[in-house]
C-alpha cells in the first residue's frame, strides 16, 4: 500500500509539465520575496543616511528643508496629514461602498445592478490625475457651502472651522479620496456579498426575517472579514495616493486644527511636489519618508488580519 | 399550536414552468404527514410553497389557496414574513448560521422583529429547546462555542431548535435526513415524533422507510414525464399507503418498480 504510493508519487514528480509548473510557481514565490526585500533594504539604507544627518527631530518637526545644509525635516505634517485624508476617505467610503454593494447583490433587479457594476468598474477605470483635475477644478470651488455648514453647525469643535479660504484643504482631499476608492470597496464587498451561502439567507427567511434582518444576521457578517480586507484595499490606495493629492492640495508644512483650512500635505504628495527639485541628501530624506508609509501601510494591514483571525471561527469559511 | 392546513387547487410556477399542479389536500394539525414521490415531483416546491418560501426564488408565483386554520396564507395583505413566522422550516442541508454561537442560533429568530428579550427569557428557552431538540445535553458546556462546529446530525437538531425557538405552528421539513448518516437520522426521526404533539409537520422525504416510520399520513406525487408538472396522486393514512393504495402508480412506485 505504501509502496504503491511512494512510486505514485514519483511518477508523479517525473512528469515534466507538473516539474515545470512547480518551478514555475515555486519561482513566482521567491520572486515576491527578492523584490519585498530589495525595497525594504533600499529604502532602510537611504532613510537611515538621510536620517542620520538630519538636524531637526524626524518624528516631531514641522519642516522640510531636506536641501539645506545643514538638512533640517520631520513627518509630522506628513503623518497627520496621510492619516487624517485617509480616515475622512475612509469614513465616507466604506458606508458607501457597503450600501452600493448591497444595493447591487442584494436589493436591485437583475438588469439594474449590471449596469451599476458596470459603472462600478467605470469609476475604476479613471486614472488618477483625472480624478485630480477633476477634484481642483470642479469640487474645490464648489466645497464652500459644504464648508459653510458645517463651519455654522460644527465650528465649535474647531477641526471643523472654516473662514472662506479656496477648499484646497485635507477635508477635500479626504472627500476625492473616498472616491477614488469607492470602486475597489464596492466590487470586492459585492463579490462577498453574492458568496453568502443562500441556505444560510434561507435559513434566516424561513425565521422570519425581513429582507433587512437577512442581511442583517447573515450577509453583513459572513462578509464581515471581506469588508476588512476590501476596506484595507481601498485604504491603501488612499494612503498612497499621489497626482489627485497633489494636484487639489495647496500644500504647506503645518498642522492646521481644522480640517477644513487650506493647506498640509500628505507622504506621497510631499515626495512627488519635490523630488524633481530635490538634491541626493533631500531624495534620501523623501526616501526616508517613503520608508514610513510602508511601514504604516504594514501595520494597517497587519492590525486588520489581527480582526479577521481573532473570530476567524466563526467566520464561516470553517465550515 | 398545531394547526390545520387546507390547500385548495394549488399550482406553482418557476417563471412559465408550472412545477406543480392544481393540488388539493389538507394536513391534519398535530400530526405527522410524508410527502413522497420521484425526484422532480414537485414535492419540495409544493413544501416551500406552504410557508410561501416559493416566491423567493426568482420567477416563482404560486395560484389557489393554502389554508391555515381558515386563513388563506396567499391572501390580500398577508406579509410573508409573519407566514414564516409561523410555518417553520427546517432544510436539507443543515444550515446553522456559521457566525454565529450554538447559543446564537437557537436565540435567532427570537431577536428578530424589533422584539426584545431579557437575557433570562432568552436563557430558558435556548435551553428549552435545545432540551426539546435532545441536544441540551450534548452541548450545555459549549454554547458559546461556533455552531458550524458541531457534526452534522447535531447542526441539524441545532436547527430544529431553531425553528420551534420562534414557536411556529407548523413544522416544515424538507428531507431533513438526506445529508445524515444513519444513527444521526434515528436521533431525528425520534425528535420528529417527540414534536408531534406540539406541531403540525410535514415532512418531505426520499426514503420511504422513512416515511412509513415516522408519518401518520402520506402523499404521494407523481409526474407524467420530465418537463411535466408534478400532481398529487394520492393521500392517506401511512399504513393504507404502504399496504394497500387506492392508485396503481403509488404501488408501483412503494414496491420499487420504478422512480
Amino acid at each position: 500500500m505504501t509502496r504503491t504510493a511512494e512510486r505514485a508519487a514519483e511518477r508523479t514528480a517525473e512528469r515534466p509539465g507538473d516539474r515545470i509548473f512547480s518551478a514555475l510557481s515555486r519561482g513566482s514565490g521567491i520572486a515576491l520575496l527578492v523584490i519585498m526585500a530589495a525595497i525594504a533594504v533600499f529604502l532602510a539604507i537611504r532613510a537611515a543616511i538621510a536620517i542620520s544627518r538630519d538636524e531637526g527631530n524626524f518624528l516631531t518637526t514641522f519642516e522640510w528643508d531636506a536641501n539645506a545644509d545643514p538638512p533640517v525635516f520631520g513627518i509630522a505634517v506628513l503623518l497627520f496629514g496621510t492619516v487624517v485624508s485617509s480616515v475622512i476617505a475612509m469614513a465616507i467610503a466604506v458606508p458607501v461602498a457597503t450600501g452600493i454593494a448591497l444595493f447591487i447583490s442584494h436589493y436591485a433587479p437583475r438588469r439594474v445592478a449590471a449596469t451599476f457594476s458596470y459603472l462600478v468598474d467605470l469609476l475604476a477605470a479613471v486614472p488618477s490625475i483625472i480624478y485630480g483635475l477633476w477634484g481642483a477644478l470642479y469640487l474645490v470651488p464648489r466645497m464652500g457651502g459644504l464648508y459653510d455648514w458645517l463651519d455654522q453647525f460644527f465650528g465649535w469643535t474647531g477641526i471643523f472651522a472654516y473662514d472662506g479660504t479656496p477648499a484646497r484643504s485635507l477635508m477635500t482631499v479626504g472627500i476625492l479620496l473616498a472616491i477614488m476608492i469607492l470602486p475597489i470597496i464596492t466590487s470586492v464587498t459585492r463579490e462577498v456579498f453574492r458568496q453568502t451561502p443562500k441556505s444560510n439567507q434561507e435559513a434566516a427567511l424561513a425565521l422570519g426575517a425581513t429582507r433587512w434582518e437577512v442581511i442583517r444576521m447573515t450577509v453583513l457578517p459572513f462578509s464581515r472579514s471581506g469588508i476588512i480586507s476590501a476596506s484595507m484595499l481601498g485604504l491603501g490606495r488612499a494612503l498612497g495616493e499621489t497626482m489627485a493629492v497633489a494636484t487639489v492640495l495647496s500644500p504647506s508644512f503645518l498642522i492646521n486644527a481644522s480640517l477644513l483650512e487650506s493647506g498640509g500635505a500628505t507622504f506621497a504628495q510631499n515626495i512627488a511636489s519635490q523630488f524633481k527639485e530635490a538634491g541626493s541628501m533631500g531624495r534620501d530624506a523623501l526616501i526616508a519618508s517613503g520608508l514610513v508609509l510602508f511601514l504604516l501601510t504594514l501595520l494597517v494591514n497587519g492590525a486588520a488580519r489581527l480582526i479577521i483571525a481573532r473570530r476567524k471561527e466563526y467566520s464561516g469559511t470553517a465550515a | 399550536m398545531a394547526k390545520r392546513i387546507d390547500v385548495n387547487g394549488l399550482t406553482a410556477y418557476y417563471g412559465t414552468h408550472r412545477a406543480i399542479e392544481d393540488i388539493t389536500m389538507h394536513v391534519e394539525p398535530g400530526a405527522v404527514t410524508a410527502f413522497i414521490g420521484p425526484s422532480g415531483c414537485g414535492k419540495s416546491t409544493f413544501l416551500r410553497t406552504l410557508n410561501r418560501m416559493h416566491e423567493v426564488t426568482p420567477g416563482g408565483r404560486v395560484e389557489g389557496k393554502v389554508l391555515l386554520d381558515n386563513e388563506d396564507l396567499y391572501g390580500p395583505g398577508v406579509d410573508p414574513v409573519s407566514v414564516r413566522r409561523t410555518v417553520g422550516m427546517v432544510f436539507q442541508r443543515p444550515n446553522p448560521f456559521p457566525t454565529m454561537s450554538i447559543y446564537d442560533n437557537v436565540a435567532a429568530g427570537l431577536k428578530l422583529n424589533g422584539t426584545r428579550y431579557k437575557k433570562s427569557e432568552l436563557d430558558d428557552i435556548v435551553e428549552k429547546n435545545l432540551r426539546a431538540a435532545n441536544l441540551w445535553n450534548e452541548v450545555k458546556d459549549r454554547l458559546a462555542r461556533p455552531g458550524a462546529g458541531l457534526s452534522g446530525g447535531q447542526q441539524q437538531r441545532l436547527c430544529i431548535a431553531r425553528a420551534t425557538a420562534v414557536e411556529p405552528d407548523v413544522l416544515l421539513m424538507d428531507e431533513p435526513c438526506s445529508a445524515l448518516d444513519p444513527i444521526s437520522t434515528l436521533a431525528i426521526e425520534d425528535l420528529i415524533d417527540k414534536l408531534k404533539t406540539r406541531y403540525t409537520i410535514v415532512i418531505v422525504t426520499h426514503n420511504m422507510q422513512q416515511a412509513a416510520r415516522v408519518s401518520d399520513r402520506t402523499a404521494f406525487f407523481n409526474l407524467a414525464a420530465i418537463g411535466q408538472p408534478g400532481k398529487l396522486i394520492e393521500i392517506d393514512a401511512t399504513q393504507k399507503i404502504f399496504r394497500n393504495p387506492s392508485v396503481q402508480a403509488t404501488e408501483d412506485y412503494i414496491s420499487g418498480r420504478f422512480g
